[in-house]
C-alpha cells in the first residue's frame, strides 16, 4: 500500500512538473499570461509529492517490506533501524529518487521565497527547473522504478554491504546530494536569464544565496566523505583522486568559482557572460559527475554491472539539457556585453584570476578522469591517479594561493600593490621562514619534505596570516557577516593545507606483528597489544583488540579498540580501524590477521595534524554559513523595510 | 564516500570471481616493512602510485587484496636489493601495460595528458591578458 | 574591436563543442563492449625463466624450461581457493583426455586444501608448481586466478584466456593449441 502511494506521487508529481513547464513556457507569451500565476503553487506541490514518494521509500524500507523489489535486493530484517533508513538511498533507484525530491523542493522553495527577480524571469527559471525535473522523473519511473513489487515475496532481503553499514553512509550522500542537486537552482536561474537576457547585479543577488547553500552542502559533502573513505577504508588515506571523488570534487570547483563570479556580478556588474557560463557548468558538473558514477563506465572491472539502458538513457538526459542550455548560451552570451570593465590590480582581477585557476584545475580533473576512456577508444588502458593529478592541479592551485593571499585585501576597479604591500610583510616572511626551516631540518638529516608539501606548508603559513587581514582596521562589531564568512572560508583553506601537507610530509607508518603484551613504538607512541578477544554485534561478529596507548614516555595510557569484523549478511570481511585524536595529530590503529606463531599484525599510522583537513573544509563550509547568514539577514532586513515603507505610505494615504 | 558504495558494490560482484575464503598474501614483505627507513620509503613512494589489479580502484599501498600483497611484497624485495624504483615500475608496465601505474608516462597514447594542462595554461594566460591588456592601452 | 567581438563569439561555441566531444567519447565507451580485465602485455613474448618448488609431493615442480620442449603447453594458473577453478575443472579434464599437456601454478595455497580440490575437482596437471607468494604470478603478468597460457614449442607465450573456461572456449584454445604446434 506505502508503495502503491510512494508511486502514485511520483507519478503525480512528474504530471504537475509537465504542468509546470507549459505553464511557465506560455506564461511567458502575451497570450497565456494568465497561466503564469499557476507557476508558483504548481512548483510548490511537485516539491511536497516528490517527498511524500520520498518519505514511502524511506517507510517500506524502515519496516522491510519484502515484497518491494528494492527492499529485498538491498536490505534486511536484521539491520539495526537506522542502516535500514540509509540503506533506502545507498542504492540506485533511491538515490535517484532522492536526487528528483531535493530537485523538486529546492524549486518549491525558490518559487515560494524569491520575489526580487522580473516576473518573467522566475517563470523561465522555474519552467527551465521543471524541464530538468521531467528528464529524471521519466528516468525514475521508466527506467528505475524503486516501488517495484516482488512476487513471491522472498523470506529475506539480500542485506547492505557492510561497509556502507556506517553512520557515514547515513548522511554523506544525502548531503552531497543536496549540493549536487542545489546547484540545479543556478542552473535554472542561468536559463531563466538567457531566455529573458536579464542578466545584472539583481540576477545574480537573487542566484547568490542558492549557490551559497547547495556550495556549503558540497563542501560538508566532501568534506566528510573524505573522513569517512580515511577512517573506513582502513589504510589511513584520504584522498585517492578515484573517479567518484572527482565526480564530487567538480562541481565544487565550478560553483566556487561561480561564487566568486556571482560576487563580482552583484557588486560590479561585470562578469555577466561569465557567470552565466558557470551557472550552466556547475549544474552540468554534477549530472556528469552521477552520470560517471551510475553508469559504472568509469569504474571498475568488477563494479556495478554496467546496464546499458540505463547508462543510455542518463546520457540522453545529459544531452538534452547540458547540451540544450550550452547552445542556448551560445546564441545569447554574445548577446549580452561583459558588462564593467576593470585593471588587473583589483578586487576584480583578483577575483578573475581565481575563476580561471579554478576553471584550469576543473579542466584537468575532467580530462584526468576521462582519459582512461579515451585511451580505451583507442584499445590501450591506462591509469590516471596522484602522480598526475596531484603536481597537475598545483600547477594552478598554487599561484591562485598566492592571489588569494593578496585578493581580499584590494580595492574593487583599480588598486595600486604599494597600498597593500605593507600588510603582505608579515605573510610573505611567515612563508619565507616556514619554508627555510623544512629545508633546513632536511639538511639536519631529518628527512627532506617533498617539494609539493614544502609549498604546501610555506603557503599555508603566509595565508593563514593574510586571511585575516581583511579585518584589520575594521570595527569587528561592525563588520558585515560576509566579510566574516569569507575570512572564516580563506582561513580554512589555509588550516586544510596545513592538514594536507604534513600529512603528506610527516606521516609515519608502522606495520608490525605483536604478541600479546608486546610494546611497539610509532613516533611519539608507545603501543601495547594488551588482550584480543572476540565480541559481537547486531549482524556481525569481531575480534577486537585492546591497544594501551601511551604518548611520550610519561604519557597516560589510553585503551584503543580496532577490530576486524565478520558480517553474515553479505558474509563479508572488514577492518574497524581505532583513531584516536590528539591536538596535534591523530593515532591511526588497524587490527589484521592472527600469524601461524600467534602473533597479531598491526598497522599503525601517527599523522601529524591530518585531522586539520576536515576541521579546515568545515572552517570553509562554516564561512558559507556565515556568509549566506548575513546575505538571508540583510534581505530578510530590506523587505521589512519596504512592508514598513509601504505600511506608512498607505496609512498616511487613508 | 560514493568511492566506498562503488567498492562495496565491486566486491559483492567480485565475489564469485575472487572468492572470500582466499587469505591474506603470505608474501613475506606484504605486512611488513624493510628495515631501512630509506628505502622503505622509496618503497612506500612507488607502492602509493602502483595500481591493485583486483581492487582497481586502489594502489597497492591500499588494499587488502591477496595479489596488492604480493605485489608489494615484489616491490620492498627489490627496493631492497638496491633495485631502482622506475625500473621496477618498468618491469611491472611491461607484464601489465600502462595500467598497472597511476603515473602515466609520456607516449605516443598519453601525450594528451601532458598537452592539456599546457594548454590551460596558455589559454588562461591569454584570456587574462586579453582581459587586462586592453586596459592598460585604453587606460579605463 | 570587431575582430575581437567575433572572437568572442566564437568562444561562446567552445563550452557546448568541448561537451560534444564529451558526448560521443561516452557513447563510444557506453556502446564498446565491457571488456574490463587486464590483459597480459607478455603474450606474444617468451615466458619468463622461472623454476617452481612442488605443490604435491611427489609430483615435479614447475620449471619454466620444460615449456620450450617442442610442443606447446597449458600453464594453468589457479587455487584450492578459487570457485571458478571449480567451474573450469570438466573443462580441463576434457583438454587433457585430448592429449594436451597441462601444467599447474596453484597461486597461495596450501599442500592439504589442494590435495582436497584435486581430489573433487579431478586432477588434469602434469606438473604442479606451487606460486606460494603469487612471484610468478606477477612475473606471467597475470592479475587473477583462473587464467591458462597457451605456450608453444619454443616457450612463447601465445594467448592469454582469462577466467574460467567454460565449454564454449574449448574449441578456442585447441585451435590455439594447433596453431602454436605448427
Amino acid at each position: 500500500m506505502i508503495a502503491e502511494l510512494g508511486l502514485a506521487a511520483l507519478w503525480l508529481a512528474a504530471a504537475l512538473a509537465a504542468l509546470q513547464l507549459v505553464a511557465g513556457a506560455l506564461g511567458l507569451t502575451a497570450r497565456g499570461a494568465a497561466l503564469g500565476g499557476a507557476v508558483r503553487p504548481v512548483a510548490a506541490v511537485q516539491g511536497l509529492l516528490a517527498l511524500v514518494a520520498f518519505l514511502c521509500l524511506i517507510q517500506v524500507f524502515a519496516v522491510t517490506d519484502l515484497s518491494v523489489k528494492l527492499v529485498a535486493l538491498n536490505s534486511h530484517s536484521m539491520k539495526p533501524l537506522v542502516f535500514k533508513i540509509a540503506g533506502a538511498w545507498g542504492n540506485h533507484e533511491g538515490s535517484m529518487l532522492l536526487w528528483v525530491t531535493v530537485m523538486g523542493m529546492a524549486g518549491g522553495f525558490v518559487a515560494l521565497i524569491e520575489k526580487r527577480l522580473p516576473e518573467p524571469t522566475m517563470l523561465a527559471t522555474l519552467a527551465g527547473q521543471a524541464f530538468v525535473s521531467l528528464g529524471f522523473y521519466a528516468f525514475l519511473l521508466i527506467a528505475s522504478n524503486p516501488f517495484e513489487r516482488l512476487s513471491p515475496v522472498p523470506a529475506e532481503g539480500n542485506g547492505l554491504n557492510p561497509l556502507l553499514q556506517d553512520l557515514g553512509l547515513a548522511f554523506h550522500p544525502p548531503t552531497l546530494y543536496l549540493g549536487y542537486v542545489g546547484l540545479s537552482i543556478a542552473f535554472s536561474f542561468a536559463i531563466g536569464a538567457l531566455v529573458t537576457r536579464e542578466v545584472g547585479p539583481a540576477f545574480a543577488r537573487a542566484m547568490r544565496p542558492w549557490v551559497l547553500g547547495a556550495w556549503i552542502f558540497l563542501t560538508v559533502g566532501i568534506t566528510a566523505g573524505s573522513y569517512w573513505a580515511y577512517y573506513e577504508l582502513g589504510w589511513g588515506g584520504w584522498w585517492f583522486w578515484d573517479p567518484v571523488e572527482n565526480a564530487s570534487l567538480m562541481p565544487w570547483l565550478a560553483a566556487t568559482a561561480l561564487l566568486h563570479s556571482a560576487s563580482v556580478l552583484a557588486s560590479r556588474n561585470a562578469l555577466r557572460a561569465w557567470t552565466m557560463m558557470l551557472g550552466v557548468v556547475a549544474f552540468s558538473m554534477s549530472m556528469i559527475g552521477t552520470f560517471l558514477v551510475r553508469s559504472g563506465i568509469l569504474t571498475s572491472v568488477h563494479a556495478f554491472a554496467v546496464d546499458p539502458e540505463r547508462g543510455t538513457f542518463i546520457l540522453a538526459l545529459l544531452a538534452i539539457n547540458i547540451g540544450g542550455a550550452l547552445t542556448l548560451f551560445a546564441l545569447r552570451a554574445s548577446t549580452v556585453t561583459e558588462g564593467e570593465r576593470f585593471a588587473l590590480v583589483s578586487r576584480e582581477g583578483a577575483l578573475v584570476f581565481n575563476n580561471v585557476m579554478l576553471s584550469a584545475i576543473l579542466g584537468i580533473v575532467l580530462f584526468g578522469t576521462l582519459y582512461p576512456l579515451v585511451a580505451e577508444a583507442m584499445g590501450a588502458k591506462v591509469s590516471v591517479g596522484p602522480p598526475y593529478f596531484n603536481p597537475m592541479s598545483a600547477l594552478f592551485a598554487l599561484p591562485m594561493l598566492v592571489v588569494l593571499a593578496i585578493g581580499p585585501l584590494l580595492r574593487w576597479r583599480r588598486d595600486k600593490f604599494a597600498r597593500i604591500g605593507k600588510a603582505l610583510v608579515i605573510p610573505a616572511m611567515l612563508a619565507a621562514a616556514a619554508g627555510i626551516g623544512l629545508v633546513a631540518m632536511g639538511g639536519a638529516g631529518m628527512g627532506g619534505v617533498a617539494l609539493l608539501p614544502l609549498l604546501g606548508l610555506m603557503l599555508a603559513a603566509g595565508l593563514a596570516w593574510a586571511s585575516v587581514l581583511p579585518l584589520r582596521d575594521r570595527n569587528l562589531r561592525r563588520t558585515p557577516l560576509p566579510v566574516w564568512g569569507m575570512v572564516t572560508a580563506h582561513f580554512g583553506i589555509a588550516v586544510a593545507l596545513f592538514g594536507m601537507s604534513c600529512e603528506s610530509a610527516f606521516s609515519i607508518e608502522k606495520l608490525v606483528a605483536v604478541r600479546i603484551g608486546e610494546v611497539t613504538e610509532i613516533g611519539p607512541w608507545g603501543v601495547k597489544l594488551d588482550t584480543v578477544e572476540p565480541v559481537a554485534g547486531p549482524n556481525w561478529t569481531a575480534l577486537e583488540a585492546r591497544l594501551l596507548v601511551r604518548y611520550g614516555v610519561d604519557g597516560k595510557a589510553v585503551r584503543m579498540l580496532p577490530q576486524s569484523r565478520s558480517f553474515w549478511t553479505p558474509p563479508q570481511q572488514t577492518s574497524e580501524s581505532a583513531l584516536l585524536t590528539r591536538w596535534n595529530g591523530q593515532l591511526y590503529t588497524v587490527l589484521g590477521g592472527e600469524a601461524d606463531d600467534g602473533r597479531w599484525q598491526l598497522r599503525l599510522w601517527w599523522k601529524p595534524f591530518v585531522p586539520l583537513i576536515w576541521i579546515g573544509g568545515l572552517l570553509v563550509a562554516l564561512g558559507g554559513v556565515l556568509a549566506l547568514a548575513g546575505r538571508v539577514a540583510a534581505d530578510v532586513r530590506r523587505i521589512v523595510a519596504r512592508d514598513k515603507i509601504a505600511y506608512r505610505r498607505e496609512r498616511q494615504g487613508r | 564516500m560514493i568511492r566506498l558504495i562503488a567498492l562495496a558494490l565491486a566486491l559483492i560482484a567480485a565475489a564469485p570471481m575472487a572468492a572470500a575464503q582466499e587469505e591474506q598474501s603470505t608474501a613475506p614483505y606484504a605486512y611488513r616493512q624493510l628495515d631501512d627507513p630509506a628505502k622503505e620509503r622509496a618503497a612506500q613512494a612507488l607502492m602509493e602510485t602502483l595500481r591493485c589489479l583486483q581492487c582497481q580502484g586502489q594502489s597497492i599501498a591500499d588494499s587488502d587484496a591477496p595479489i596488492a600483497g604480493s605485489m608489494r611484497s615484489l616491490v620492498r624485495e627489490r627496493v631492497a636489493a638496491g633495485e631502482d624504483p622506475e625500473a621496477i615500475r618498468a618491469w611491472l608496465v611491461e607484464r601489465y601495460g600502462d595500467y598497472v601505474s597511476y603515473a602515466p608516462r609520456l607516449t605516443g597514447l598519453t601525450w594528451p595528458l601532458f598537452a592539456v594542462p599546457l594548454a590551460l595554461a596558455l589559454l588562461a594566460f591569454a584570456l587574462l591578458r586579453r582581459r587586462f591588456g586592453a586596459d592598460k592601452g585604453s587606460g579605463a | 574591436m570587431n575582430e575581437k567581438r567575433r572572437s568572442f563569439r566564437w568562444a561562446t561555441w567552445l563550452p557546448l563543442a568541448l561537451f560534444l566531444g564529451f558526448f560521443v567519447l561516452v557513447l563510444v565507451g557506453l556502446l564498446r563492449p565491457a571488456d574490463r580485465t587486464v590483459a597480459s602485455a607478455l603474450v606474444g613474448k617468451p615466458m619468463p625463466a622461472f623454476n617452481l618448488p612442488p605443490a604435491l609431493p611427489g609430483r615435479p615442480g614447475l620449471d619454466s624450461k620444460v615449456l620450450a620442449n617442442g610442443k606447446p603447453h597449458l600453464v594453468n594458473i589457479f587455487a584450492s581457493w578459487c570457485v571458478p577453478c571449480r567451474v573450469e575443472a570438466p573443462q580441463l579434464a576434457a583438454l587433457a583426455r585430448a592429449g594436451v599437456p597441462i601444467e599447474g601454478i596453484s597461486v597461495r595455497d596450501t599442500t592439504e586444501n589442494l590435495q582436497r580440490f584435486l581430489a573433487e575437482n579431478g586432477d588434469p596437471f602434469q606438473r604442479v608448481g606451487a606460486d606460494d607468494d603469487g612471484r610468478v604470478q606477477l612475473a606471467l603478468g597475470s592479475s587473477g586466478v583462473p587464467e591458462t597460457y597457451v605456450i608453444d614449442g619454443k616457450g612463447v607465450i601465445v594467448y592469454q584466456h582469462i577466467g574460467e573456461i567454460r565449454p564454449e572456449h574449448l574449441d578456442l584454445l585447441l585451435g590455439k593449441l594447433k596453431e602454436a604446434g605448427e
